[in-house]
Order: C-alpha cells, then sequence, then structure tokens
C-alpha cells in the first residue's frame, strides 16, 4: 500500500497537500487542470520533490528519507525517456544493469522485453530512427525490466494520438500485470482514465483527493 | 554514494592545479622588487593590453559570417573545409608566423604582387602583423565555438522554426542571437586572454620599445639579462593582468540555455554570400600552410641530427598532457554541473589567471636552489600545457555536461546508475565529440608549445619547436622549414586522430 500521509509539497506560490492510500495493484488516474500539481504530486512520490512537511510511505518502509534511485520506483517522464545515442536494446538493458555492461543473458532478457512490446527485430535502432509510439513502447519495455512495485507515469503518452495511446495504455496494463506494480499515471483524457484506471485521484486547487473508484 | 566517487575525482584535479599554479607564483615573491617597474614595463603592458584586445574583436566579427555560413551550406568537402579552418587554431604559432611571414612578409607573395601593380609595400612587422597573426590563429577557435553553439541547438527548434515560416529575421531573433548572445562574450574573452599570453607571435613579429608584450619581456629578461627580479616584476604583472581579464571573462560568462534535442540532421537554406565567405576564409587559412609547405618539402626527408629524439620528446608531452588536461576537465566540468560548488570552476579556470612564462619563471626560481632547472623542463612542460588547456576543454565541456545533466539526470537516477556509469554509458558517449575535440586541441597546442622549454633553454633535450628555432637562429632555412613542416604535420595528425575518435562516436 502507497500511503501519502499528511503529505505537503510547496514551491514558490504553489502547494500540494495530499492525506490517503493506495492499494497496492491499483491502477490510478491522476486528473486535473493544468498546472494543478499531478506532475509534482508524482515527482515527489519519486523523491525529485522533497515534501515540506508529511511523509510517503510503501507498505511498512518510510520513503521520504530515501534518495530517488533508493525508491521501489520507475517513472516515464513526458519526454527525454531514452538516450538518443543508444541503441533501443541498450536502453532497454539499462533496466537491468544500472549501467554496466549487459550479460548474454541480460541482453537475451532485453531482447524478449522488446518483443514483448511489439518492438522485435528493432533493438539495433537509435531513438532518432523509430516513432514517438516506438518510443513509449521501449521505455516500457525497460520499466518491464526494471520490475517495481511503483510505475508512475507522467504522460508519456500526451503526444500520440487516441488509437496509438490505447494501444500504449494496454500495454501499461500488461506490464502492470506482470510486474503487479501499482500505478499512478497523469491524464486529461477522461475516456482513457475510464477505460484504464480502477482509480482517479482529482488534483485541483491544492489538493490532491483521496482515489475513487471509477 | 554515486556523488561521493565523483567528487573524489573532481577534488583531486582541483588541489593538482592549485599546487601546481600557486605552488610556482608563490616562488615569484620573495624576488619581485616593485620599485624597480620602469616605463619599458608599462609600454609593454600597453602593447600587451592594446593588440589582445583588437585580435579579440576582429576574431568574434569575422567568425560570425564565417560560421553561419559554414553551418547552413551543405557542400562536397565541407567536413574537410571545417578541419582545415580548425587548423590554424592547433597549428603551432611558430609555423604559423612563419607561413604568415611567407605570404604577409618581405618578399612574400601579396607584397610581390603590390609591387608588381607599383602598390605600396605592407609591413607584418609591429602591431599590425600581431594581430593578423592572432587573428589567423584565433579565428579558427571562435568559429569553431560557433559551430558549436549553432549545432547545440535541437533540431526540433529549427525545424519548429521552419514550420512557423520564419523569415531571416525572426530565426535570426528566436534562435541565432539567443544562441550568439551566451558564448560571443565569453569567446572574446578567451581570445583576449590567448593573446595576453601569446609568446611567439610577440617574439618573431613583435619587439622593439614600441611592441614589446609582457611575456617577451619576460623571455629577454631571464634568457638575456638574467635579471631575475625584472622577470618576476613581468611574471606578477602578467598574472595580474590575466586575472582581471579572467574576471571580466566571468562577469560577461552566460551559458546557453538549450533543451536537449534528438540528434536529427537539420537542412537550412543558405544565403548567396555563404560561398564568398566561405571561400576567402579558405584562402586566408590555406595559403600559409601552402607556403610553409612549399618552402620546406624540398628537405623533408633530409632531416638534421636528433630529429626523431626531438619528434618523440615532443608527441610525449602533447599526448601525457592532453589526456591530463581532458581528465581534469571532464572530473570538473561534471561535477559542476552536477551541482558542485564554485570551486570546482575556479580550479578549472585557475590556470588562466597566469601565463606559461609566468609559471615557467616560478618554478625556475622553486627548482634553482635544488636543481638545474633544465632537468625538469619536459615534466614542467607536460604539466604546464595540460594546466594551461585545462580551462579551454572545461569550458568546451561544461555547457554539454549541464545539458546532459538537464535533459538525463532523472533517467540516470531512475535508472541507479553509479557514477562511473553515469560516466562511461552517459556522460563519455554524449560528450564523446567535444573529448575528442578536447584532446586534439590539447595535444596539438602541447606539441608546438614553445613557452616552458625555451625559457629553460634545455639544451640537450630539445622539442620540435625548440629544433627549428635553433636552425632558423643558424641559419639554416631550408631545414628549419623542413622540422616547421613536419611539426605541423603532428600536431594536425594528433588533432585529426583525437577530433575523428570522438566525432565516430557521435552518430545517433
Amino acid at each position: 500500500m502507497l500511503v501519502l500521509n499528511h503529505m505537503k509539497l510547496s514551491l514558490g506560490s504553489f502547494s500540494l497537500t495530499a492525506d490517503f492510500s493506495i492499494n497496492a495493484g491499483a491502477r490510478v488516474a491522476v486528473m486535473g487542470p493544468s498546472g494543478a500539481g499531478k506532475s509534482s504530486l508524482l515527482l515527489a512520490i519519486a523523491g525529485f520533490i522533497a515534501p515540506t512537511s508529511g511523509r510517503i510511505l510503501w507498505g511498512e518502509q518510510d520513503l521520504t528519507p530515501l534518495d530517488p534511485s533508493q525508491r521501489p520506483v520507475s517513472i516515464l517522464f513526458q519526454d527525454q525517456n531514452l538516450f538518443p545515442h543508444l541503441t533501443l536494446l541498450q536502453n532497454v538493458v539499462l533496466g537491468l544493469t544500472a549501467g554496466r555492461r549487459g550479460t548474454a543473458a541480460q541482453l537475451a532478457q532485453a531482447e524478449a522485453a522488446l518483443a514483448q512490446v511489439g518492438l522485435a527485430g528493432f533493438g539495433g535502432r537509435k531513438p532518432a530512427q523509430v516513432s514517438g509510439g516506438q518510443m513509449g513502447r521501449a521505455a516500457l519495455a525497460r520499466v518491464l525490466l526494471q520490475a517495481r512495485p511503483i510505475l508512475l507515469l507522467d504522460e508519456p503518452f500526451s503526444a500520440l494520438d487516441s488509437y496509438l495511446r490505447q494501444q500504449m495504455l494496454d500495454l501499461v496494463v500488461q506490464v502492470a500485470a506482470q510486474t503487479g506494480a501499482t500505478v499512478l499515471i497523469v491524464t486529461h483524457d477522461a475516456r482513457d482514465a475510464e477505460m484504464f484506471a480502477s482509480h482517479v485521484i482529482n488534483v485541483d486547487h491544492g489538493v490532491a483527493q483521496p482515489p475513487r473508484s471509477t | 554514494m554515486a556523488s561521493r566517487t565523483g567528487k573524489i575525482g573532481a577534488i583531486t584535479a582541483a588541489c593538482g592545479v592549485g599546487l601546481l599554479i600557486i605552488g610556482s607564483l608563490g616562488f615569484l615573491l620573495p624576488h619581485a622588487d616593485m620599485s624597480r617597474v620602469a616605463t619599458a614595463d608599462f609600454a609593454a603592458l600597453r602593447f600587451t593590453l592594446l593588440q589582445a584586445a583588437l585580435s579579440a574583436a576582429a576574431s568574434c566579427l569575422l567568425a560570425i559570417p564565417l560560421a553561419r555560413a559554414l553551418f547552413r551550406t551543405q557542400f562536397w568537402g565541407r567536413a574537410a573545409l571545417i578541419r582545415l579552418i580548425s587548423a590554424p587554431f592547433i597549428l603551432p604559432s611558430l609555423a604559423a608566423v612563419m607561413g604568415l611571414l611567407a605570404v604577409f612578409g618581405r618578399g612574400g607573395v601579396l607584397n610581390d604582387t603590390l609591387a608588381a601593380v607599383g602598390a605600396p609595400q605592407m609591413s607584418i612587422f609591429g602591431l599590425g602583423g600581431v594581430v593578423l597573426a592572432h587573428v589567423f590563429l584565433n579565428l579558427p577557435l571562435a568559429t569553431r565555438m560557433l559551430l558549436n553553439g549553432w549545432g547545440s541547438v535541437p533540431t526540433e527548434r529549427f525545424r519548429l522554426a521552419q514550420s512557423l515560416s520564419f523569415g531571416r529575421r525572426e530565426m535570426f531573433v528566436h534562435l541565432e542571437w539567443p544562441m550568439l548572445r551566451a558564448p560571443l562574450p565569453s569567446i572574446f574573452a578567451v581570445i583576449f586572454l590567448v593573446c595576453l599570453t601569446s609568446f611567439s607571435v610577440a617574439l618573431i613579429l613583435g619587439g622593439g620599445p614600441r611592441a614589446t608584450t609582457v611575456e617577451l619581456g619576460i623571455y629577454q629578461s631571464l634568457r638575456f639579462e638574467f635579471d631575475l627580479s625584472r622577470a618576476a616584476n613581468l611574471a606578477l604583472m602578467q598574472t595580474a593582468i590575466c586575472l582581471l581579464a579572467v574576471a571580466f571573462m566571468a562577469a560577461v560568462w552566460r551559458p546557453a540555455g538549450f533543451g536537449a534535442g534528438l540528434d536529427r540532421r537539420v537542412q537550412l537554406r543558405g544565403v548567396w554570400w555563404d560561398g564568398p565567405v566561405i571561400a576567402l576564409a579558405a584562402l586566408f587559412f590555406a595559403l600559409p600552410l601552402v607556403a610553409i609547405a612549399a618552402r620546406g618539402l624540398a628537405g623533408l626527408m633530409d632531416l638534421p641530427n636528433g630529429f626523431w629524439m626531438a619528434a618523440g620528446r615532443s608527441i610525449f608531452v602533447a599526448v601525457t598532457s592532453a589526456f591530463l588536461a581532458v581528465w581534469a576537465a571532464l572530473m570538473l566540468a561534471m561535477a559542476r554541473a552536477r551541482g558542485a560548488g564554485i570551486w570546482a570552476e575556479l580550479a578549472a579556470m585557475l590556470p588562466l589567471g597566469t601565463s606559461s612564462l609566468a609559471l615557467g619563471v616560478g618554478a625556475f626560481l622553486a627548482l634553482r636552489p635544488v636543481m638545474p632547472p633544465q632537468n625538469a623542463a619536459l615534466t614542467l612542460a607536460i604539466l604546464f600545457n595540460a594546466a594551461l588547456a585545462l580551462p579551454f576543454v572545461y569550458r568546451l565541456l561544461l555547457p554539454a555536461c549541464r545539458e546532459v545533466q538537464a535533459g538525463y539526470a532523472r533517467l540516470m537516477t531512475t535508472l541507479r546508475m553509479p557514477y562511473w556509469a553515469m560516466l562511461r554509458v552517459v556522460f563519455v558517449p554524449r560528450l564523446a565529440p567535444i573529448i575528442g575535440f578536447g584532446l586534439g586541441l590539447s595535444a596539438a597546442m602541447a606539441v608546438g608549445d614553445f613557452g616552458v622549454i625555451a625559457l629553460f633553454g634545455a639544451a640537450d633535450q630539445p622539442t620540435l619547436p625548440i629544433l627549428a628555432a635553433r636552425l632558423m637562429g643558424a641559419y639554416q632555412m631550408q631545414a628549419a622549414a623542413s622540422v616547421t613542416l613536419w611539426l605541423i604535420l603532428i600536431a594536425f595528425a594528433l588533432f585529426w586522430l583525437f577530433d575523428h575518435l570522438g566525432g565516430r562516436d557521435a552518430g545517433a
């Protein structure tokens, strides 16, 4: 269970409070107007923004004092999810190796992950040589290998059309089911939220409301 | 954990530089005697500042049209031409001066042409010649730095501009001017500094009471007058003006603020004057090189005694100091980009606050009681050349390091990369072209170094520039030209090798 315990974020005049919990394995859509703090909520859970008060817990474990790299979290940003100078395969295998040279077994795993997201045979290409949807798939393949309990998606697919986005969300469901991850995804599209999510969190007027089921 | 590993490298680099620079300069103080500063010393100061300001301004102004023309024009041989235009900066300045003399000097190509049409002769000696040589040597640096700036604008930004039907004016206002505004003042400051400390140019084209630089004064007072207190005075004066110039640079420095792009190639439409600009520049840069080649080619295989040993020494000094400089620059730039304090920047910039001859005098005074200073000439040449290249390589690397950090810090964190993995997987590959360029630049600068070794006069261990100068001094002009030609070939080979190695990994 992911618990936000009287958590408060402040950045200049902007502030956001959250006080609720999310069940393990839930698929949560985070919705609300632009600038309300949806991304900030995710960045706080990932550890890139420190809360001014309150705590963030994963089960019994207090995440608040942990560095982003120590948290059980994988995150996809709005962009810059892949290194442009590495091939898709090299990018994906980073999910297993933390930068070490991949072993043959790890590379095989990465190939399999690419195949699973529909990118079999694309491992040798660089990000600039594939489409935006394919970049998203490659990033998801890496998330699959990272297999961390919490998956945060900060609108990584917002640039795609609704058909492609739908496909990506289906893929996220698959990935989440396979890794058992709790997923939080920022979205603007109520239909996406309805189809994908078990719960919705509304963020508005400085408050992230507790999740309600869809 | 990751940040601690990174800090150790940066702190080691910072301490090494600090010890070398501050240690050497510290030995000047007991010998300096400010009551002996004379009119000639102030004349040297005035001339030094004037020629540096003129050289820097001219280089910056000429670099803008040239870099722009090169960026937006695609033609066969463009890559080769960019290397040719980069050539003079890596050209050993001794060789550059020889080439310029052959074109612009008495009996040179230009004056022969002027004489043929009955026009008055022009002289390459004095202020005009010094500025001409400095523009020749530094315009390529300015051009290359601006070209890197154009290249660092994300392709998407140009595509966006094209799709918004930007005219030439809008393109300039929204893309080019923001890009130029950041590096231009720093390029001016860098060239100003280079010209403050340039030695061979002043040695050959300057001289006399009206055209002596401080650096030249240091050399003369130590080598010919053996006036240690005047040498120390001038070395401190040189350090003072360098420090002021560095302060000016720090004040005008502004980093570029573009996001990371996707490395796609961009195609821009050119303008009619791009062609003539490029042709004129190519001519200006090629003629002196051709002139040296014409003189030196005949005796290229007829080499003086000790040539190969001298060549070996030069290459050893160049490669060692290049790796030292780039390693230190990378450690410090990465640390700075990843949030290290201003100390990392100060350490990297410290060598700018002085010159190779000022350091040389300090080291000379430090070593004299302990050992014959000329025995340490090669070691000091390696260390000083690495130190003097460090600020330039650091400046080249820092914006790119910042960009990598801005673009990928979160991704690297969420992938739990330890420090060395960031270095190997992200920073080195992303920075490879600049690292290669930096290695090539520092190696080429060091191979032609004429400062410390000339000052110490290590007679039994000459490097190539020393050998060339000695042959010139003995009026063996043919042999001097051949050795100079070899020096040029080696400098270019080193630069090309490193720049090429870096560039090849950069493809996306």
